[in-house]
């Protein structure tokens, strides 16, 4: 079942055009990894996927709802892990997690924030200033937030970057998990390794739009695909 | 309505945990009233002259307090791209003007607060009509705090933004502090709450102006 679709898709800054007719369709529970080089227009498509921007032209429908039309509906669905932790330094692990179950109408919150924290590993930092925590710790706390009202769709934009090596394993573990969950899950990366470890379906953006799509099937070894992404992208990356 | 509560708990439990920027506006304020009692030395414990000035000392010494407060209203949110967090929760963005104004509306009241029975004891003064007062300290705060909060969603992401919320706030809240200090002149002037009705009238619609415009444009301001 399709659970994204994006329909001729342009997004211009000014006279800047970083979108260019961009059409996708990704189906529930794929993983898909996005490469591309700085300014292919990756983080900007999150962007408009995340309902953070809106398009200048084209369509883009979450679950069967329009981005533009139902912003929050879709804003229920998606959970976002990016560079930015979007967390609150002057409040506890809990208070944070616990501020943000209220802003998604989180029932269970308690118990759904105790699950959590336990995932990431923080139960014993639980009620320690997010500011004195290191930059893998507010990381671990990120992903508990990015999937505190266990979202349909996680985007990921580059999120192995500043993670520690328990931060980035525990981030393995739940893009996993999240795979017999069912949970889409689209991630930016310029790490091919990681990108190629757990992904269904990789693509190659540049210039604002796609210009290789394959299954990770298809695709042998992180040479042969290193190969592919230098030849399409030559030494801009 | 709930969200934009919940917003306003977590900054108010942020700030008291700390109390930077509380802290650093009580010292402004106290700054300001010592430095106006030293000027006025001379005429301190003459009620007739100090009412004459009460009210400029009074207000100035409000906004720029207020201002301070006003100018952290945002740029706290953009540690840790916290902004983009509340953006991408599924709330109207209603919600975060609305949570924005109720904290820093909290924020202010409290210096005002500490301020008035300051401004008592240095310049040795009566304040007969105080719920008078109170009123038009109330309307003026909230006129202030609807555009300041506004324009400091605006100036957010600007590098000058300590710069640019004064410069473009003041002529903004212009009618605010004349009416302001003309109703905190005639109260403290003894004149009666009758006579400030119009003052009180032109606070009131002002308020209701704002809040509903920055409420429509809130939208857009903090649009990337």
């Amino acid at each position: 079942m399709t659970l994204i679709s994006i329909e001729h898709l342009n997004k211009s800054f000014g006279p800047s055009q970083v979108i260019v007719d961009l059409s996708l369709e990704v189906v529930e529970g794929e993983l898909l990894t996005i490469f591309g080089p700085n300014g292919a227009g990756k983080t900007t498509l999150l962007k408009i996927l995340s309902t953070l921007l809106s398009s200048t032209s084209g369509s883009v429908v979450v679950d069967g709802f329009d981005v533009r039309k139902s912003p929050v509906e879709v804003r229920r669905r998606i959970g976002v892990i990016s560079h930015d932790t979007y967390l609150y330094r002057d409040l506890t692990a809990v208070e944070n997690l616990v501020f943000y179950a209220r802003m998604y109408d989180l029932s269970n919150r308690a118990e759904r924030v105790r699950e959590v924290i336990r995932l990431v590993g923080l139960e014993y930092y639980k009620d320690d200033r997010v500011a004195t925590f290191s930059r893998g710790m507010k990381q671990r706390l990120s992903i508990a937030r990015a999937i505190l009202h266990e979202p349909k769709i996680l985007l990921l934009d580059e999120p192995y970057t500043g993670l520690d090596l328990h931060a980035s394993s525990i981030l393995d573990r739940i893009i996993q998990e999240f795979d017999s969950r069912g949970v889409t899950r689209i991630m930016v990366s310029h790490d091919i390794e990681h990108g190629l470890r757990f992904s269904d379906r990789l693509l190659i953006m540049k210039d604002g739009g796609f210009v290789h799509d394959v299954r990770r099937s298809e695709i042998g070894s992180v040479e042969e695909y290193r190969a592919i992404y230098e030849e399409l992208v030559g030494d801009r990356s | 309505m709930k969200h934009a509560f919940y917003i306003a708990w977590k900054d108010l439990k942020a700030e008291f945990r700390t109390k930077e920027m509380l802290n650093s506006m009580i010292v402004f304020t106290l700054l300001v009233m010592i430095v106006f009692s030293f000027a006025f030395n001379e005429v301190l414990g003459d009620h007739d002259l100090i009412t004459l000035v009460a009210p400029g000392v009074l207000w100035i010494s409000f906004i720029f307090t207020g201002m301070l407060g006003l100018g952290r209203s945002f740029s706290g949110e953009s540690e840790e791209g916290c902004l983009e967090g509340l953006r991408l929760c599924p709330v109207e963005r209603t919600s975060i003007f609305t949570g924005k104004v109720v904290s820093s509306a909290v924020l202010i009241f409290m210096v005002e607060l500490v301020t008035v029975p300051l401004f008592i004891v240095l310049f040795n003064y009566t304040i007969s009509e105080l719920p008078s007062l109170a009123l038009v300290m109330l309307l003026g705060t909230l006129g202030f705090v609807f555009v300041g909060t506004l324009l400091s969603a605006l100036t957010v992401n600007t590098r000058t933004r300590e710069i640019l919320l004064p410069v473009i706030i003041f002529p903004v809240i212009t009618p605010v502090i004349l009416s302001s200090v003309t109703a905190t002149s005639k109260i403290l002037g003894g004149d009666g709450f009758a006579s400030i009705m119009g003052e009180l009238q032109l606070l009131a619609a002002y308020d209701i102006i704002f809040f509903i415009a920055a409420e429509l444009v809130f939208e857009y301001v903090i649009e990337e």
